[in-house]
């Protein structure tokens, strides 16, 4: 990695701005247009989407709910009703079959204020900062469990970034940006990706969910890799690209099968020759 | 890669034990963290009094294992008097409230709020608005409340949405005056259901009349306690004694109604027995 050259010159240079930023063009498009339908009820009164993430009703008929939260509701005591079942069930089964990350760069709103500290990071070049196990966040996960058991409340909502991000912009914001400016500032100056690829309990069991999912990147021509290791340095969870882009000798891959491998498609754009793609975790 | 294939024996020993610290490190920061907010979660435990959960909300400690925070019931109540607990209010986070004196419930009839409830902390079962309990109304301040100085404001008692069950007048004489009566609001827990419309319509600077949680507005009889008059109309007679009537030792031409107080002279009406002249007897009536 030469400090010299910024990631994605190679691709931007052969490409083109457009190209090769599609996905986080999408995935912002994504994320937005999440927020907007739910912002469209309280703002300009269309009633499309009623609540937020942890339950949704959608034209009345639709309920999504957050299987997380119901997890640990149902820890701490206490059986849903049906709407809330049903909710969960289609929830379960969307992140089952497209990855449980999914959630974590398509939909949460707070992926963009940590992408925006990986930015800014990146722009003012700060390097290095605290070592943080990535496999903090499952024993976050565990004691977020274990708390709502032992409480029989839903503790981990009293503090949770994510869903104080989401309704606050939906329902007032409060004093909630300190907290997001906590996370802002742990990804910043802490560690990068601190929150959303090492503390995050949410990403955990939605990593955890998605462990089975079909949908997958796939390092398709990882033959012809020159090692520029652009894809590396753009990814928020790193660890996940080298079993499938060196893996063949190994004949591991070429999908990219970690759970914690979030589905942006910022490897596939960083990629000046076109190595990765989205595929089915069972593609050769 | 050959060199610290060799280095391996040797190395093993400080990663195992490199491995035995991380773990450490991370169980004792989650550890700590958790015990942080399983205290928090304690105190958020308490609802501050003035905190009215919406209609049907099971019981605080489980209504906090079973709101997701969706806001469902937020968007459906049609008088907007609900909200959600931002991180710096004093209820939990995300949580649905509502504060009497600001706006009170409006009691509709088919409950919106409550079927918009997806996992039931607001009770399904509620389908009757009379019957929530969402709090409880107590006349808090008998020195400023407008009434108990001997006005008639009743503005509690008018606005109560059930008139004459949870809020009755109950006509005391005004000691003070000697000459007029006082008609004191007061509220009956069977009925009430703690809406705040009370609470709310109070015409003083700080309400007198306030909508507390059941836990703190209401005493409990200790469970051995029997009430003499209800066993009396359990058992349709007297369990202790003879029932006697009772009987008063009055000046002549005068009588005594329960409720009424002393009525001098017989304007026409039936003689109570008390009243006889010459009854010397009353004075031990009472005393069988």
């Amino acid at each position: 990695m030469s400090a010299a050259r910024k990631i994605g010159t190679n691709v931007r240079a052969e490409k083109g701005w457009f190209a090769s930023h599609k996905w986080l063009i999408l995935r912002r498009i994504s994320q937005l247009a999440i927020l907007a339908l739910f912002l469209v009820g309280p703002l300009a009164g269309l009633w499309i989407v009623k609540g937020n993430l942890a339950y949704s009703l959608t034209l009345n008929t639709l309920p999504l709910a957050d299987p997380y939260v119901l997890l640990q509701s149902l820890l701490a005591g206490h059986i849903p009703e049906k709407m809330a079942l049903i909710g969960v069930a289609i929830v379960l089964a969307f992140y089952f079959l497209v990855g449980g990350r999914v959630y974590c760069s398509w939909v949460c709103p707070v992926n963009m204020v940590t992408d925006a500290a990986a930015w800014l990071r990146g722009r003012l070049g700060i390097k290095g900062g605290a070592q943080i196990s990535r496999k903090l966040r499952y024993w976050v996960l565990g004691m977020t469990l274990v708390l709502a058991t032992v409480t029989g409340t839903i503790a981990w909502e009293l503090i949770n970034p994510v869903s104080m991000l989401h309704r606050g912009l939906i329902f007032g914001i409060g004093m909630t940006w300190t907290i997001v400016l906590a996370v802002f500032l742990l990804d910043l100056f802490v560690s990068a990706n601190a929150w959303c690829g090492h503390v995050c309990p949410v990403g955990a069991f939605y990593s955890l969910l998605g462990r089975f999912s079909p949908l997958r990147v796939s390092a398709a021509k990882r033959e012809a890799c020159n090692d520029c290791m652009d894809c590396f340095a753009v990814c928020p969870e790193p660890q996940v690209i080298r079993p499938a882009l060196k893996g063949a000798k190994q004949n591991i891959g070429p999908a990219i099968l970690s759970p914690n491998c979030t589905n942006c498609g910022r490897c596939i754009d960083v990629c000046s020759k076109d190595v990765f793609r989205f595929g089915l975790r069972s593609a050769k | 890669m050959n060199d610290t294939n060799a280095k391996k024996p040797g190395a093993r020993q400080p990663s195992r034990r490199q491995f035995l610290i991380d773990m450490a490190k991370t169980a004792c920061t989650v550890g700590l963290m958790g015990t942080g907010l399983a205290l928090y979660s304690k105190q958020a435990k308490a609802l501050p009094p003035l905190a009215i959960r919406p209609p049907g909300a099971l019981l605080e400690a489980d209504f906090q294992g079973a709101c997701i925070r969706c806001g469902l019931c937020v968007r459906d109540c049609p008088y907007h008097i609900l909200e959600l607990a931002k991180p710096e209010h004093n209820v939990a986070t995300g949580t649905p409230y509502f504060v009497a004196r600001e706006l009170p419930c409006e009691m509709c009839e088919d409950i919106p709020c409550v079927k918009a409830c997806p996992t039931g902390a607001l009770d399904h079962q509620l389908t009757d608005i009379n019957k929530s309990k969402m709090g409880l109304a107590v006349l808090v301040d008998h020195e400023t409340c407008l009434n108990f100085l001997g006005l008639r404001c009743d503005v509690c008692y008018r606005a109560c949405p059930l008139i004459d069950k949870a809020i009755t007048l109950e006509m005391l004489p005004n000691l003070r005056t000697g000459k007029h009566a006082m008609f004191l609001p007061t509220v009956h827990s069977d009925a009430c259901t703690g809406c705040g419309k009370c609470e709310h319509a109070c015409v003083l600077e700080e309400a007198a009349i306030k909508v507390y949680p059941i836990k703190l507005a209401k005493g409990e009889l200790g469970h051995h306690y029997r009430i003499g008059w209800e066993e009396k109309k359990k058992a349709g007679q007297s369990l202790v004694a003879p029932d006697d009537e009772h009987q008063y030792t009055l000046p002549e031409g005068s009588r005594y109604e329960q409720g009424r107080g002393l009525i001098q002279g017989g304007n026409g009406e039936s003689t109570a027995p008390g009243a006889q002249p010459g009854a010397l007897k009353a004075l031990h009536g009472d005393k069988l």
